[in-house]
């Protein structure tokens, strides 16, 4: 059924575009965008108060699917995005087996089409068996319908490895999302490295960890001339480097996740498992870096970097808990929380960061509401006062450390390719 | 008069100096039970207490297990190689089966920083942390306090000098935050691919020279070297550790006649601690036992609550 979206206040950064109107989306593309729109035979949707946007990416996330279906699932993770306002996410290859063959990007846009709500967008890995050793056949990785490369969870250890990688990616103009970890300096650490791990008596990851490999990882971005994205920043050295990197021309974007600039590493005080990430929990002084990079443009993209775990697994001693917490569902409303009310971003550089950014990044024909194009909005309730609930989370997994926490905005709808798939 | 009105024992971060001395007081009264000829008071008579040890331990649990018993309590001891964990059941479904043995108390040794938290997150018991990873080992602070009030009569202004493995040491944290919270003065000192960062943030000293931190010291706290931070590179062997950070009778040549050298044992004899000194004449290191039955006997107690003792 059509769609006819009436006085919401439309932003759509691509084009410069931020002022009250209707927008009408016929058979699944966006047909027109104008100040008053009367159209029969389609669903009248109010917007008035709301903002329409166009859908969010999230260029980071973990399905699950193969091999860990109780954590999560195509579908699980299909309907956890859009109930917060996804109408595309990129699958990370660490799945078991890992995405480096053309079975496994088939079977999960098999499954994505099954589910039928958002865009998935499966990212391949780099090496095969993300082993860092040999380079996945990404040719036909690529036909298969990657649209980006990553080991994550493992940085590409080897630097001949990886510069081949970044030279042979280049040919397929795919980029390489860097997960960025020194593990001889990471190994055996939990949470970050300072006063909270003295404390603690928890073994530290440095900041250092992180930032050796993203000096390296430009670095070699430099000295082959192919595009790098440096996933989930979390230090304020990383930081740094990259907008040296940027001044200096190298090829690099960044993304940073909602939990980076919500919590700290003050926030493991309880040992509570739900904080324990990888990269982990930083300063305050890094958040305020993080805040800062989104705002000046260091930092290209938000992404949720969602890890579902099973409450099994992480209701375990500290030691023995998987990183990673769930993020699709709570990305939109810490963002609005942190950086809108904050007055870090607007909510139009805000859409930039969860939308446009992450489409440019990726190749992706989306991010934007150019007439023709997929009929893909989020439709954002900024004033919207909720509350976290374990309950109320589609995903299946529940290990969030902002059950409990108020957020203020919310996705009221949500819109792929012309349909509704959640809606309030 | 402050009242103990916490279900558990995690550490002494969390304490008020109140509550410390409360401990200290209710351990003065109890050490003398242990003199006895009947070393037995009914105090805790029909109360259970557990240990539940994932980590070897012989004094502590020993401890522990004696001063339930001078309290007349009945106790089950759980150790790793005989609990469920190895079996795969989690630390949690362990501790709800104690618990629905209606067990009072549970006092815990592992191996993760957190376990005692996280435990007593999960049970209605009472919850002593025995150790927990490289965060606190509280009894073990609570008995060096109060060996050292017993001995100089005061905390308050004393220089206590931290020697060894502070990285790797609950006892160091808890002695530093009950120390801190009682008003000494701490320096601390061992190798710097030993020292945890941002250690000052905790209030005390950080010297490299070990000359130079026992100086003035009217205690020093031996912590216990592992062999096996050398096999993970920490130093370049026990020899040279020995050499740079092992305290002898030439180190203590200055030492006033009434320093104190404490150790929480057991002791590497010659590695951080030259025999004679661990027998001489400054040594308080088997005190240091006989306290901790003292201070764990008054522990058990005030979490137990409002049975009054006759003594």
């Amino acid at each position: 059924m059509n769609l006819l979206i009436k006085g919401g206040r439309v932003i759509d950064p691509a084009n410069k575009i931020d002022k009250v109107m209707d927008l009408l989306i016929e058979k699944g593309k966006i047909s027109r965008m104008a100040g008053s729109i009367r159209s029969e035979n389609c669903r009248v949707i109010d917007a008035a108060g709301l903002i329409v946007v166009p859908g969010l990416i999230d260029m980071h996330t973990h399905l699950r699917e193969p091999g860990r279906e109780d954590e999560e699932t195509i579908l699980s993770g299909s309907e956890a995005a859009v109930k917060g306002g996804f109408t595309s996410i990129c699958a990370m290859p660490n799945t078991s087996p890992a995405v480096d063959k053309e079975a496994v990007v088939k079977l999960i846009l098999s499954k994505a089409e099954q589910a039928g709500l958002v865009n998935v967008y499966p990212i391949g890995a780099i090496t095969k068996g993300r082993e860092g050793r040999e380079l996945a056949e990404i040719g036909e990785l690529k036909r298969a319908g990657v649209v980006a490369l990553s080991d994550d969870g493992n940085p590409v250890e080897n630097s001949r490895i990886m510069r081949r990688a970044l030279e042979y990616s280049r040919m397929f103009d795919l980029p390489i999302i860097a997960h960025c970890e020194d593990k001889n300096f990471s190994a055996g650490g939990m949470i970050n490295e300072g006063r909270i791990s003295t404390v603690l008596g928890l073994k530290g990851i440095p900041c250092f960890s992180e930032e050796n490999m993203v000096a390296r990882d430009v670095s070699l971005a430099k000295l082959t001339g192919s595009r790098i994205h440096i996933a989930h920043i979390s230090s304020a050295g990383s930081v740094r480097i990259i907008k040296q990197a940027k001044k200096d021309g190298i090829n690099v974007t960044a993304e940073a996740t909602p939990h980076h600039f919500s919590l700290s590493d003050e926030n493991l005080r309880l040992f509570d498992t739900n904080y324990k990430v990888n990269p982990p929990l930083r300063t305050g002084q890094d958040i305020d870096a993080i805040k800062k990079a989104l705002a000046d443009g260091t930092i290209d993209a938000i992404a949720t970097d969602h890890a579902p775990h099973s409450e099994e697994e992480k209701d375990v001693e500290f030691d023995y808990a998987p990183f990673g917490m769930t993020g699709l569902e709570t990305a939109l409303g810490l963002a609005i929380k942190e950086l809108v009310e904050k007055r870090i971003l607007t909510v139009s550089r805000l859409v930039e960061k969860m939308s446009l950014n992450p489409a440019r990044i990726l190749r992706l024909d989306k991010g934007r509401l150019d007439p023709g194009s997929d009929g893909d909005l989020t439709i954002i309730d900024l004033n919207k006062e909720w509350t976290v609930k374990k309950e109320d989370f589609k995903s299946k997994s529940k290990n969030s450390p902002f059950i409990g926490e108020k957020l203020k905005g919310i996705a009221a709808m949500t819109i792929c390719r012309g349909k509704v798939v959640y809606e309030k | 008069m402050v009242k103990w009105n916490r279900k558990d024992l995690l550490g002494l971060e969390g304490l008020s100096p109140a509550e410390i001395k409360l401990v200290l007081d209710t351990a003065e009264s109890f050490k003398e039970i242990s003199t006895r000829q009947i070393k037995k008071v009914p105090a805790l008579r029909g109360r259970t207490i557990a240990t539940l040890f994932f980590e070897p331990s012989t004094r502590t649990r020993a401890s522990f297990e004696l001063a339930a018993k001078r309290l007349s309590a009945d106790t089950v001891s759980i150790s790793s190689s005989t609990s469920s964990v190895v079996k795969g059941e989690t630390l949690k479904d362990t501790a709800r089966n104690i618990e629905a043995m209606k067990i009072d108390i549970i006092i815990i040794r592992h191996k993760c920083a957190g376990a005692a938290e996280m435990l007593a997150r999960a049970v209605s018991s009472g919850v002593i942390n025995a150790g927990d990873g490289s965060h606190e080992h509280p009894t073990q602070g609570l008995l060096d306090l109060f060996t050292i009030r017993e001995k100089k009569k005061k905390i308050k202004g004393l220089k206590v000098a931290i020697i060894g493995d502070i990285l790797h040491s609950r006892v160091a944290r808890s002695n530093i935050w009950g120390l801190k919270k009682l008003g000494a003065e701490i320096v601390i000192c061992g190798p710097a691919t030993l020292m945890p960062p941002e250690i000052e943030k905790m209030g005390v000293r950080v010297v490299y020279d070990l000359r130079k931190a026992v100086k003035q010291a009217d205690v020093i706290n031996v912590l216990r070297i592992q062999k096996e931070r050398q096999d993970a590179g920490f130093f370049p062997s026990l020899r040279e550790y020995s050499r740079e950070f092992g305290i002898n009778k030439e180190v203590l040549k200055d030492a006033g006649k009434d320093l104190l050298i404490m150790h929480p044992g057991p002791i590497n004899r010659g590695v951080e601690i030259s025999p004679d000194v661990a027998d001489g004449q400054y040594s308080v290191i088997l005190d240091q036992v006989t306290n901790g039955l003292a201070v764990r006997m008054a522990v058990l107690y005030l979490l137990l609550g409002e049975t009054k003792v006759k003594l």
